[in-house]
């Protein structure tokens, strides 16, 4: 009996020595939590989807890890001399397709026009373009309908396809899931990225190879030749993946296991603080809120119930405790890598209990009042416990939060359909100007704009100037305007900051990489030791 | 004979029906798929147009009958999330469960049996206790705690067992196994064990006490009396009586071992249609979470029918009821 045991103990760990053995120095096995939804470059605005396909095709520029833009497809870009409302954008030459063909301004503007197209997620991004160019084989212009100083930010997720190949294999057009159809672009790619799709099943695994003909040989370190994508959903289960030496590197790692992971032989974190902002919504545009006790008013609608909540919150508290250090107090709502930010406005306020109490009995609320919390709970990291710490941190000045906690598919319908009085929102500043703030967030709520401002706050004067954004190309006045709308955010605080995310990667000692604060990784500058 | 048949059919269907008028009313409180399906910077007019185009603003109702409409000609609609047809994915996953269900379906059977017999005969010794008393911790112990310590002991520990997947595959066709490599072997190992250990304690714990009272009978002692072999007299006497029961209730607990891996697959990241049913729930994927409804109404509903096929089969007077 124990003779049979230990043939079969020894059976199974050569089998294991041998699948490490199989997997070479190069392989570099990859698993986060959720999975690409599609291989169509156009059809999800989504972060998995968007961090997979920068792997196999590139936009025309692209964001390095410090959040700067960078050129990718495109050499240069300036806006025209003789038109301001056209962007110029010089292409690489050289520059192949993973199926051969060469990669030209045709293709750019068959690309760009795709991203525009009813079905594209990233149709937002080109919203003002009128028309798309091409000014010989290399050269691209791009015209809106006024000036339009974040074009080059908006392309940064944009990618560039094959005109030729869409074209022969019926993939002209972006996915429509609305119709039920099925394209040959959400199976297939050909990019001109530095890794060409191996195989892949969806929810199992995706296998990536390096691109022999990719133009940055040379130029990025490229050190994985291969590389195997697991989505692995459970967190303690990626965890033990990475400790067991299954996988190499995991994008998700849980808070309450960094120890373990950073304390384990052989493994290591990368950290950097994320592009991602988490904060309150107060309804402060409701006449009565629906789901609170007071009647025929709108508690929230008083600025200084809103001062008396903003000084309740004990940021370093739900940094220390709630986060295990894992965050960065916030006083503004734009996270620090953003044109605009300021560390003076990041400033948080002192936690202040009396102070608060004072504000609240100054209101006519010293008996306090109830009110509903709507939060996330799969969403942001520990969002929900975030929120159970902050119940009991408004329990001190008298507000009774009633807590909500829901799967995002439940709790983001609240913020769009207007139905919450008070909730959690992330945010993230992909353009990394200031003016993606306060179009989604500040912005009156009409057909174009204010889409995620669910506090039903409105102020034309602020309106005015966050249009005007879209089209100042006069950087030290627009500056300005920011900074005065960012001012008057500050006097208005219908959201309250809690922190900024800081990202967490585990991965074995023998790679090493810089964080990039979107959680986009890009294997190309992956290195090996 | 026949009308019973035709009656038990036209029940079964009517089920069917009213599972999925349910499963539909039910749809509208997972949450809202298009803002998964948008990206972060939709319109309000991007919401307004896919609801309207995905047919979100109708009543369930219509939106069921839709569904059945498209359902009877084949067609289970394209995943939300994937962008793939439904019926190709599920096609996909189902191996991965039905391979797992049934290998932790035998490993609950035959250990189930071996150690029910076992503990019957040994009914005081030690190893019996020590086998009852564990037994406890199978039952009481939730699912994905089991998963998660197993992956603990045997991949993180001592790193002989993988903690997820399903290794490597052969793709006959129709079919995807694992069972022909052996990275796919040894991926079976962990969850099958998971899944199948709360059925092996029950399957254990009944063939146990009815083994005790077969052990009781009369027709026992005047075996032993005989002089037969205690081998002949435990295996072919007793457990041949006591198995009636065990087979009942094995064939109903095949319908929970596919239910349960919801969690094992989630737990060990097994790729079968457990996984792809919570994937779809967080993404409010309504055409998937339809689809596996169904699938499994019309599995539970179709082994509920055989039994009670096989009741009149057996047993007469329902035959003689049938025909009045």
């Amino acid at each position: 009996m124990t003779i049979r045991y230990a043939a079969f103990a020894t059976a199974l760990l050569a089998t294991t020595a041998l699948t490490t053995a199989a997997a070479s120095a190069e392989t570099l096995r990859w698993a986060r939590a959720a999975e690409a939804l599609t291989l169509d470059p156009h059809s999800q605005n989504e972060g998995p989807t968007t961090t997979l396909m920068h792997q196999i095709y590139e936009p025309l520029i692209v964001r390095n890890h410090a959040g700067e833009m960078e050129p990718a497809l495109a050499l240069d870009w300036a806006p025209s001399a003789d038109n301001p409302n056209v962007w110029v954008f010089n292409l690489r030459e050289g520059v192949t397709f993973h199926g051969g063909q060469d990669f030209t301004a045709a293709d750019a503007v068959f690309s760009l026009n795709r991203a525009m197209s009813e079905a594209s997620n990233f149709k937002e991004l080109l919203s003002g373009v009128i028309e798309v160019r091409a000014v010989g084989d290399y050269t691209v212009e791009i015209e809106t309908d006024g000036p339009n100083p974040l074009m080059p930010n908006n392309l940064t997720n944009i990618m560039m396809m094959d005109e030729g190949w869409s074209t022969e294999n019926d993939a002209v057009d972006v996915q429509d899931y609305a119709a039920g159809e099925d394209t040959f672009s959400a199976r297939n790619t050909n990019g001109t990225g530095p890794y060409v799709l191996t195989s892949r099943e969806a929810d199992v695994r995706t296998v990536l190879t390096a691109f022999d003909g990719y133009w940055g040989i040379g130029t990025f370190p490229l050190a994985a030749s291969e590389i195997v994508f697991t989505p692995i959903q459970n967190p303690a289960t990626r965890v033990a993946a990475l400790l067991s030496g299954e996988v190499d590197f995991i994008q998700d790692v849980p808070v309450q296991d960094l120890d373990r992971v950073a304390n384990a032989d052989g493994l290591g974190l990368a950290t950097a603080p994320q592009n991602r902002v988490i904060f309150f919504g107060l309804n402060v545009g409701a006449d009565d809120l629906t789901l609170d006790d007071v009647e025929g008013a709108n508690p929230l609608a008083d600025p200084l119930v809103r001062q008396a909540m903003d000084i309740a919150i004990n940021r370093e508290a739900i940094q220390q405790v709630v986060m295990r250090g894992q965050s960065a107090p916030a006083g503004v709502i734009s996270p620090p890598p953003v044109n605009g930010w300021t560390a003076e406005l990041d400033m948080y306020p002192a936690y202040d209990v009396a102070a608060a109490n004072a504000l609240m009995e100054e209101a006519g609320y010293g008996d306090g009042f109830t009110i509903q919390l709507d939060c996330p709970n799969d969403r942001y990291v520990n969002d929900e416990a975030i929120c159970q710490a902050a119940v009991a941190m408004f329990a001190q000045i008298g507000i009774t939060v009633n807590l909500s906690a829901l799967p995002r598919a439940q709790h983001f319908p609240l913020i769009a359909n207007g139905e919450t009085d008070f909730y959690l929102l992330g945010w993230g500043v992909p353009t990394y100007d200031a003016e993606y703030v306060f179009n989604f967030l500040y912005h009156t709520r009409n057909d174009g704009r204010g889409s995620w401002n669910g506090t039903g706050f409105s102020n034309p004067e602020m309106d005015e100037m966050i249009v005007s954004l879209s089209s100042n190309t006069d950087l030290v006045s627009r500056n300005q305007t920011i900074a005065d709308l960012f001012a008057l955010a500050e006097e208005e605080l219908i959201y309250l900051p809690i922190h900024n995310q800081i990202l967490n990667w585990g991965i074995t000692d023998a790679w090493q990489t810089l964080v990039d604060a979107d959680d986009s990784v890009k294997f190309k500058y992956f290195t090996m030791e | 004979m026949f009308s019973y048949i035709i009656r038990r059919v036209l029940q079964s269907v009517l089920v069917l029906l009213v599972t999925g008028l349910v499963a539909f009313a039910m749809f509208r409180f997972v949450g809202d798929p298009v803002d998964s399906m948008l990206g972060q910077e939709r319109t309000m007019q991007d919401i307004e147009r896919l609801r309207e185009n995905l047919g979100l603003n109708d009543p369930f109702v219509m939106q069921y009958w839709n569904f059945l409409g498209r359902a009877l000609q084949g067609d289970l609609g394209i995943s939300y999330r994937q962008g793939r047809p439904v019926a190709e994915i599920i096609m996909e996953r189902l191996p991965a469960t039905l391979e797992l269900a049934a290998v932790s379906g035998l490993f609950a059977l035959v250990l189930g049996i071996g150690l029910g017999v076992f503990t019957a005969i040994r009914r005081d010794g030690f190893a019996a206790n020590a086998i009852m008393t564990l037994s406890l911790v199978g039952v009481s112990l939730p699912t994905f705690l089991i998963g998660i310590l197993l992956i603990y002991l045997f991949s993180v520990e001592l790193g002989w067992l993988p903690s997820f997947g399903r290794g490597e595959t052969v793709d006959l066709g129709w079919w995807t196994t694992g069972f022909l490599t052996k990275s796919g072997l040894i991926a079976i190992i962990l969850p099958s064990i998971t899944l199948g250990l709360y059925q092996m304690t029950l399957i254990m714990r009944l063939v146990r006490s009815e083994m005790l009272e077969v052990l009781r009978q009369d027709y026992i002692r005047f075996a032993r009396a005989r002089g037969l072999k205690e081998r002949t007299v435990n295996f072919r006497h007793a457990l041949k009586n006591t198995l009636v029961p065990v087979i009942t209730v094995t064939g109903l607990q095949l319908g929970s071992i596919i239910a349960f891996a919801i969690i094992t697959e989630t737990v060990f990241q097994w790729p079968g249609v457990g996984l792809l049913f919570i994937n779809a729930i967080q993404f409010v994927d309504i055409p998937v979470m339809a689809a596996y409804l169904m699938l499994i109404s019309v599995m539970f509903v179709g082994i509920n029918l055989i039994v009670d096929l096989l009741y009149v089969a057996i047993d007469p007077r329902l035959r003689t009821e049938g025909k009045s």
